[in-house]
């Protein structure tokens, strides 16, 4: 065989692949090339791949339940056998940290899903419809786009009630206008191209040239941004929480354990300084990432 | 494209006038829409969201009188479309209602308070400034240099640490173990009720007063609250400036000038700074919007009395009609300033101006 002479690294850099799988898979190496020459990057996916697993195995790492305490126990510092001492109410900081990544996991998650496809929408669509539409649309981002975000997401809270689950909408309310943008400028840099009106030409309908042919092409700047935006939705989310309008007690919720922990903040400062901590580390995590991903995804766009 | 310009100068003159025309014109459309946007949104949280917005505005625990009276008062039981009408009469004329907290008009409450807002993102963006810009120009100057490296990290920490959480760290530290700083509050109960108020910026009133004493207690409780807010605002700042300056230094008036012996100080200081100073005030336009915004968990933090403050306060005994009052003059003078910034860049580039 003499296919063992051509090394798999030739094989995805082939310049002329001899399937589609090969020229997609010989693209993400590259993209993988670019990216792990990154060593902050790396730092960043380290960081959540963390995450994850913690978030994921929280009941296994965790080492004592993250709502129930021992009365005893209140306000002890760190020591070993509790890392991150405990709170007023006896519960171990260090449990409620790791099982509080799930909450931000939920959140960003959550808002992701929510943003991006209507942000996603409402960009492709203005793209490429024009005309009023277009105008109409923009005119909307761009008012959306000029509003504070958090004092927004504070007031639709306030109309909807304190709960995650209402931050969460609160905060995609106000997230989705930077990838309605992004999704409009990559749009119209697309939607003159020959292969746009070739598939025209076969009769596709306006919705399937959105949806099969330009979608697909706003998804990696896109998920750039996204990744981007994660640092500033886990801070506002926790910003709710401290004010008491995300996640209610007893959950875990860092913002909320920064609140609780800012009565003791003179004597016992790691009741509020662990789940801070863990906020910075983690969104620093993602502007690491969200760095890496611009720089290997669109190396023309990155920073001078 | 110097010399072209002057060729024709007649014609630009005239096309420079219809510019600056057409900037202002679209500041004041693009800001009446925006504004118009602002309170339909703002009408949409307050009368569409809450089930019930009466209970919204008067709280749970009014009267069934009380209750029937607001429905009234507040044309709640009018069609939507005539609620919004008299929802914008209102807002336009500066009326947001009655806080059911202060039981004063939420206009004067909000022109009570807003003061000590504007004092404190002053200052933020004054330390935001003085250290930001050195910093992004020998950023730019010295790529890849350690002080390059420290504008990169200062950025990243800045997009990545949660104001409020650094407010309670900043008052362990400074106030309660080093005792550099006030705590929080604004002025100390010893000079509470001895020091007047003229324009509700306090530093300035003591100063033109005199009241040194008054005027170091001020300071001591400002600092510490005016640094955070400079920290995110030095940030963002130096970090732009980086960039511009970067863009300056490759033009080839930069070469000319050197060839032409010109002192390296000079040619950065003096000549490339000055071209970026342009983009460099929209952005200082702007970071002075979102220290607006980023002091209202600061105030929270320093019990700063501001419109941050008086809004969470708000917030948290569901005073509806304060909390869009609120909502609605911040998200204002964010959009101002926004917009602001847009027009100064316009008028001031010459080349958006062609």
């Amino acid at each position: 065989m003499s296919a063992n002479a051509i090394s798999r690294r030739d094989w995805l850099l082939s310049e002329r692949p001899q399937s589609r799988l090969q020229a997609r898979l010989g693209r993400a190496y590259m993209t993988w090339r670019r990216f792990s020459a990154n060593r902050l990057a790396l730092i960043g996916l380290a960081i959540i791949v963390a995450l994850l697993v913690v978030a994921a195995f929280a009941d296994l790492i965790a080492p004592y339940p993250p709502t129930v305490g021992d009365l005893r126990q209140g306000l002890l510092p760190p020591s070993a056998e509790h890392w991150f001492g405990t709170d007023d109410q006896g519960r171990d900081i260090l449990s409620r940290v790791i099982y509080g990544s799930r909450l931000t996991l939920y959140v960003i998650v959550l808002v992701a899903i929510i943003a991006a496809p209507v942000g996603l929408i409402v960009g492709t669509v203005a793209g490429y419809a024009g005309g009023w539409i277009d105008v109409v649309l923009t005119r909307i981002t761009d008012i959306f786009l000029a509003f504070p975000k958090l004092i927004l997401a504070l007031a639709f809270v306030a109309a909807l009630g304190p709960g995650i689950e209402n931050a969460v909408i609160a905060i995609a309310i106000t997230s989705w206008p930077p990838y309605a943008r992004i999704a409009r400028a990559e749009t119209l840099t697309v939607r003159n191209s020959d292969y746009i009106s070739a598939v025209r030409l076969m009769g596709a309908s306006p919705w399937r040239i959105i949806l099969r042919h330009i979608m697909p092409l706003c998804i990696s700047s896109l998920i750039v941004r996204v990744t981007l935006d994660m640092a500033g939705i886990i801070i506002t989310a926790a910003g709710l929480g401290f004010l008491g309008l995300g996640a209610q007690p007893p959950l875990p919720e860092w913002g909320a354990m920064i609140a609780s922990g800012r009565r003791f903040i003179l004597d016992q400062w790691w009741v509020a300084a662990m789940p801070g901590a863990a906020i910075l580390i983690v969104s620093l995590g993602f502007n690491l990432l969200g760095d890496g991903l611009r720089d290997a995804l669109d190396p023309r766009g990155s920073r001078q | 494209m110097a010399n072209v310009a002057t060729a024709v100068e007649p014609g630009r003159r005239r096309k420079g006038v219809s510019a600056v025309v057409s900037a202002v014109l679209r500041f004041v459309v693009v800001g009446a829409v925006t504004f118009l946007g602002l309170l339909t949104v703002t009408f949409f949280i307050g009368r569409v969201v809450p089930i019930d917005p009466v209970l919204a505005i008067v709280g749970d625990r009014a009267s069934a009188s009380a209750v029937a009276a607001a429905r009234q008062q507040y044309g709640l039981d009018l069609p939507l479309w005539q609620q919004f009408a008299l929802y914008l009469k209102k807002a336009l004329t500066g009326d947001f209602g009655t806080s059911v907290l202060s039981s004063n008009p939420v206009m004067q409450d909000i022109l009570r308070v807003f003061p000590a807002t504007l004092e404190l993102a002053t200052a933020g963006t004054l330390i935001g400034l003085f250290f930001g810009i050195p910093l992004g120009v020998l950023a730019a100057v010295k790529r890849d240099s350690l002080i390059d490296q420290i504008v990169r990290v200062i950025g990243l920490v800045g997009y990545s640490i949660p104001i409020f959480w650094l407010g309670l760290m900043g008052l362990l530290i400074f106030y309660a173990k080093l005792d550099w700083v006030a705590g929080p509050g604004r002025i100390d109960i010893a000079y509470e009720y001895t020091f007047t108020p003229i324009t509700g910026l306090f530093l300035f009133d003591a100063a033109i007063q005199g009241e040194w004493a008054a005027f170091a207690d001020i300071f001591s409780h400002i600092i510490l609250p005016a640094s955070l807010l400079g920290y995110f605002s030095m940030a963002y700042i130096s970090r732009m400036t980086r960039s511009f300056m970067l863009n300056e230094l490759a033009q080839e008036y930069i070469v000319a000038a050197r060839a032409k012996g010109l002192r390296e100080t000079r040619i950065i200081w003096g000549h490339a700074l000055r071209n970026a100073a342009v983009p460099l005030v929209t952005v200082i336009a702007l970071s002075y919007a979102t220290l607006l915004e980023g002091s209202v968990l600061t105030e929270t933090i320093f019990a700063w009395p501001g419109i941050g403050m008086y809004l969470t306060n708000s917030l948290q005994n569901a005073d509806m009609n304060a909390v869009l009052g609120g909502t609605i003059v911040i998200g204002t003078v964010f959009i101002g300033l926004n917009l602001f910034a847009d027009l100064l860049y316009r008028l001031l580039d010459p080349r958006t101006r062609a």
